[in-house]
């Protein structure tokens, strides 16, 4: 009833109803698609601002923002107004081709990965036959922005910040890829699409329970190590490093930057969901006795399924980061490729043998 | 006491002694003075407590007040004193490798007085650019801005990197030599002056290799604001005022230490109520110290959900201070014989609300960091300073103590209401960060038993004694030691019986701890070095003056 | 427009001082002739501007301390906005000068405060900032921080209470809802009986 996908069937029909040539309906489509996801995405960044500063404000015993709007509801708005009118430094002795295009890539790399989440039923940008491993492939464009922002601002702060970078996301990958791969061994496809309809009667987690788990909190672990937050923050590291690899970057510039961090723990959160938490799917139970209360998850729309899922991985991310503190290099290395990488690889054995005998 | 002289009379046969001061008091000659320092150190003498420049008018002099790290008896300090007539090339030897923290104490005698340490390896200025012209402690300094305008460039890096040192040739005249502190290859990061985990103003030239430290340069100046010159032109109580503003987190007991060194120099007596009343302040303001340093470490490693804590715990001794004295941060409460005025009436049921709630207070931050594993993986196994290396530098307070070195001023010399209350010396033996993060934490719970056992025995009377319009000291020198929360404070007047001093020179223990960070630092990553850092707890403009 | 058209939540005109400063402020910039059709953009922009001050973290003494406590669980200036503290210069939009500024120290300022990316304001915290206050008399204390940068908000005490900060800071508000987005920057000439804050 609350479903989207018919809103989109319904846009489509009007479009080719009052357009008879294919190629603009077409066209008009992708426009309106990409325009949708922009909107999406930067509504998206703004709430994950507001969100992760009025909890960690009652993390902190503090009230968080309450005087612009309501509640302090419009404060990211505020900030964005700010954050776009900000003058933008141009700085010697840089290398200014890189140093503009690096926030640009750590933004089209978390962009590109968000067209490709499934919000709900029938609500995707794309939906490749080998979804997962895209997501996994262009999400680690990111590093290559980060890189090029350390190296071409000329400033020691950001080039120690950029290393640490490439070396935590370099290792965390592996042990995040593994841990999906883990998963598309249970269920048989790379497809975005059919992954989440395998788990329409039960989500995977539930499906092989022990090997899913543990891939599952790997998965939040390197995922989380991936979006560069504490206590995984090492190339921003604020008390050590100033502000780490932007260090030198101003106005919209370090907005982009901003903006790709929250958006990459949605990201990250979107393809747990997706992979562990069966998506869109509603919470089932496979037995007789609950079929009115299947009937009652299934009510509600499968884009506010995914969206709490998400959010509810969002609020653990953000506990986590508000109570740890940081890592030394040498742990954030050890903890990658002494604790999470072994199990990771046996792991993935378990699975292939749990698959084989269930 | 009396065979120390006989020793001193030995070593250096023109030796003179002062009658009736404080402590054994010695006059001796340039050219024995590094006999009697090897001598003396030989005996147990292993700690230099203060190094103060002094201008005599005619001459320019030097006085050590050097102690003992392990006294038999109570307190145990022998003062020397040297002076050189020359005022052009003032030359004297140094005594840098005999007690290590003098490397650091003649540089500071170097700037403000020119006096030149022979065969010191560093001969840098410490606090001042290496731009400026004239030695400003001296007393025929002139103020003038345009001499020493306000500088508009900083430095180039290279300045801060020539280091001259100066020998004596073989007709006894002093020869020049420089060499660079790093070479071209290094990796220098700077490490401040303005840095969010430097805890004020340092600046630290750090030398790495990857993410390793290889060698720390500390540069320090960036908040001096002269305040030792400043006192020589004002009168006694005036000078209480700045010795707040010298580490603001322990004002109060700064202050204590002045009022203690002026009261005993003019022979005032104390009520008893006031003296009670000293205490409790001080060690709430040691509470409160302690938070921000516990608060500010655990942010340094990242964790600003802690630090927040800390600094909400701290609000409740705001209020306390607030209540009686009406200053937040500056309580401004001491006064030269006892306190401004009487506690408030609800100051006693305050602090006796407060000391529960802070006791399970504590018990929170285990549970949020001390037992958090990740805050616990880096605290263990880092950082370490060995009881040797701390008495060598002077690293006092809990930083000493967690290094094992009993040092604790208010055992070793009690002062105020400390002869009359029992409390533990915290010690650990480990000299690593996690000893040094816990010894803040058990001394908080220290300051509270010490609280309690005083808060409901203040005695009635006056809380304070009555003292003359017009402050004058006695001709002479006072020397008073108080234990701060980042150790050993001490305060130094020269008085010549007039209304102002000759001299006033603050002993702050902070110097050392930040000289520490170069031992403990070496071979370890940045990250620590911003924990250790924070596990010193040093406050810059305490090191500045 | 009028100072008493300067809105601030649950705030009134009357219960700011210094408006008489404010309303010279908005006569020397109407000589100039405000534009009418950019007045409403002017709005939304200054609405930004001023409910989102990003401060950098700068202390060199007590005041900092203050500073600290204002960030903390009692204060929290994050209700207005202002929490996300920057280490960078670059991504700051106010500086708190809390502390004293001393010859070393004053070219570090300036440094930073050249490196700080328009629109940037500056607030004097403490006596040591707008004058040298107990330190004046030294031969090694800047008298003023105004002698090196433009500072647009002098908040007195030693060190002020941090009501009085955010107090500061709600008058920082109200002077950055006052600016000409299309004619930036400007710094009017005023002399309020005190000290000129303005470039030298």
């Amino acid at each position: 009833m609350l479903e989207l996908d018919k809103l989109v069937t319904l846009i489509h029909s009007t479009l080719a109803d009052a357009i008879d040539i294919e190629w603009l309906v077409k066209l008009i489509e992708y426009v309106l698609i990409g325009v949708g996801f922009l909107a999406l995405y930067a509504v998206l960044a703004l709430i994950l601002i507001l969100l992760e500063r009025k909890i960690c404000a009652y993390f902190q015993c503090r009230l968080g923002p309450t005087r612009v709007g309501p509640w302090g509801l419009i404060q990211p708005i505020a900030d964005m107004v700010k954050i776009l009118l900000k003058e933008i430094i141009k700085i010697d002795k840089t290398d200014w081709i890189l140093f503009k295009v690096a926030p640009f890539i750590v933004i089209m790399g978390s962009f590109c990965t968000f067209g490709a989440l499934q919000f709900g039923k029938g609500i995707c940008g794309v939906d490749f036959n080998v979804g997962l491993f895209y997501m996994i492939a262009i999400s680690s464009l990111g590093v290559i922005g980060i890189l090029l922002a350390g190296w071409a601002s000329n400033n020691k702060y950001t080039l120690i910040g950029a290393m640490r970078s490439g070396a935590q996301l370099v290792s965390y990958e592996l042990s995040a890829g593994i841990a999906l791969l883990t998963m598309v061994v249970l269920s048989g496809s790379l497809q975005l699409s059919e992954i989440i309809e395998g788990q329409a009667k039960a989500w995977y987690i539930f499906q092989a329970p022990l090997p899913a788990f543990i891939a599952f909190i790997i998965y939040l672990i390197a995922g989380h190590a991936e979006t560069n937050r504490g206590p995984f923050d090492l190339p921003e590291a604020e008390s050590e490093l100033t502000a780490g690899y932007h260090t030198e970057y101003s106005g919209i510039q370090f907005g982009f930057f901003y903006l790709a961090e929250y958006l990459n723990m949605f990201i990250i959160a979107g393809i747990a969901t997706m992979v562990f938490l069966g998506g869109y799917q509603p919470f089932q139970i496979n037995a007789e006795w609950a079929e009115g209360f299947n009937n009652i998850m299934a009510y509600i729309p499968t884009w506010a399924w995914f969206f709490g899922k998400v959010f509810g991985l969002i609020l653990l991310s953000l506990w986590v980061r508000w109570t740890f503190p940081r890592l030394r290099i040498d742990q954030l290395l050890k903890l990658e490729w002494k604790i999470l990488m072994p199990i990771s690889l046996l792991n993935l054995l378990l699975m292939s043998v749990w698959v084989l005998i269930f | 006491m009396d065979n120390m002289q006989k020793y001193i009379q030995t070593l250096a046969p023109k030796a003179q002694f002062e009658e009736g001061g404080q402590y054994l008091t010695t006059t001796i000659e340039p050219d024995a003075l590094r006999k009697v320092a090897t001598g003396l150190k030989e005996k147990g003498f292993d700690y230099l407590m203060c190094l103060t420049g002094m201008d005599y008018k005619e001459s320019l002099g030097v006085i050590y007040h050097i102690s003992s790290s392990n006294p038999k008896e109570k307190e145990t300090v022998i003062v020397l004193k040297t002076s050189t007539t020359n005022r052009e090339e003032p030359a004297i030897p140094t005594v840098s490798d005999i007690w290590e923290i003098a490397t650091y104490y003649e540089r500071e005698a170097y700037d403000f007085y020119g006096i030149i340490f022979v065969n010191h390896p560093d001969m840098r200025r410490l606090f001042l650019r290496e731009d400026w012209v004239g030695f400003p402690f001296r007393k025929d300094y002139v103020v003038n801005d345009e001499i020493n305008p306000v500088p508009t460039k900083v430095p180039d890096p290279d300045d801060y990197e020539a280091v001259p040192s100066y020998s004596l040739n073989k007709e006894g005249k002093l020869v020049k030599k420089t060499k660079s502190l790093f070479e071209n290859k290094d990796y220098i990061v700077n490490i401040g002056p303005q840095h969010p985990s430097t805890h004020g103003v340092l600046h630290l030239r750090t030398k790495l290799e990857g993410e390793i430290i290889k060698h720390i340069d500390p540069h320090f100046g960036y908040i001096h604001r002269g305040i030792e010159k400043m006192c020589e032109s004002m009168t006694y109580p005036q000078m209480l005022y700045l010795t707040e503003r010298l580490d603001y987190l322990c004002g109060t007991m700064n202050r204590h230490g002045l009022c203690m060194c002026i009261e005993k120099a003019a022979g005032i007596e104390v009520p008893a109520r006031a003296q009670y009343i000293r205490t409790i302040f001080d060690e709430l303001t040691r509470i409160a110290s302690h938070l921000i340093g516990w608060a500010c470490m655990c942010n340094d490693m990242g964790s600003i959900t802690a630090f927040i804590y800390g600094m909400r715990d701290r609000e409740k001794i705001m209020d306390i201070y607030e209540e009686t004295a009406g200053g937040r941060l500056m309580v401004n409460y001491y006064v030269v014989g006892g306190v401004a005025q009487d506690i408030h009436p609800n100051f006693v049921n305050r602090v006796k609300e407060f000391i529960p709630y802070m006791r399970k207070m504590i018990e929170e931050y285990h549970t949020l960091f001390t037992h958090n594993p990740i805050a616990a993986g880096r605290m263990k196994d880092c950082g370490f300073l060995t009881k040797e290396q701390a008495v060598a530098l002077g690293v006092t307070g809990p930083s000493g103590r967690a290094s094992g070195w009993s040092c604790d001023v208010r055992k070793i010399a009690p002062y105020a209401a400390y002869d009359k209350v029992k409390f533990d010396e915290m010690l650990h033996q480990g000299g690593g960060t996690f000893d040094r993060y816990m010894i803040r934490l058990e001394e908080i719970e220290q300051s509270l038993r010490i609280i309690e056992q005083l808060i409901d025995n203040i005695p009635e009377g006056d809380c304070r004694a009555k003292v003359p319009a017009i402050i004058k000291l006695p001709a002479g020198e006072y020397y008073q030691r108080v234990e701060n929360a980042r150790g050993d404070f001490g305060v130094y007047i020269n008085s010549t019986g007039d209304k102002n001093p000759y001299r006033v020179k603050f002993r702050s223990p902070c110097l050392s701890l930040v000289t520490a960070l170069d031992p403990m630092c070496t071979e370890q990553k940045i990250a620590d070095l911003i924990m250790i850092s924070g596990s010193l707890d040093y406050v810059i403009p305490c090191i500045d003056r | 427009m009028e100072v008493k058209d300067i809105k601030i939540k649950s705030m009134k005109t009357e219960d700011f001082k210094d408006n008489e400063y404010l309303q010279q402020y908005i006569e020397e910039l109407q000589k100039d002739g405000l534009n009418i059709a950019t007045e409403k953009l002017d709005d939304l922009i200054n609405w930004g501007r001023s409910n989102s001050v990003w401060p950098f973290t700068f202390a060199t003494s007590c005041c900092g301390i203050e500073f600290m406590c204002v960030a903390a669980a009692r204060h929290d200036f994050a209700r207005f906005g202002w929490e996300v503290t920057r280490n960078s210069p670059r991504q700051a939009d106010v500086i708190f000068v809390s502390g004293t500024i001393t010859y070393k120290m004053a070219p570090v300022l300036k440094r930073l405060y050249d490196q700080m990316a328009e629109p940037k304001y500056v607030i004097a915290v403490g006596g040591c900032s707008i004058s040298g206050g107990p330190f004046k008399e030294s031969y090694h204390v800047v008298n003023g921080v105004d002698k090196i940068i433009p500072v647009d908000v002098y908040i007195p005490g030693c060190p002020p209470r941090p009501e009085a900060m955010l107090y500061g800071m709600m008058q920082l508000q109200r002077k950055i809802k006052l600016e000409n987005f299309f004619k930036l920057p400007k710094k009017p000439n005023i002399s309020n009986g005190q000290t000129e804050g303005g470039n030298k």
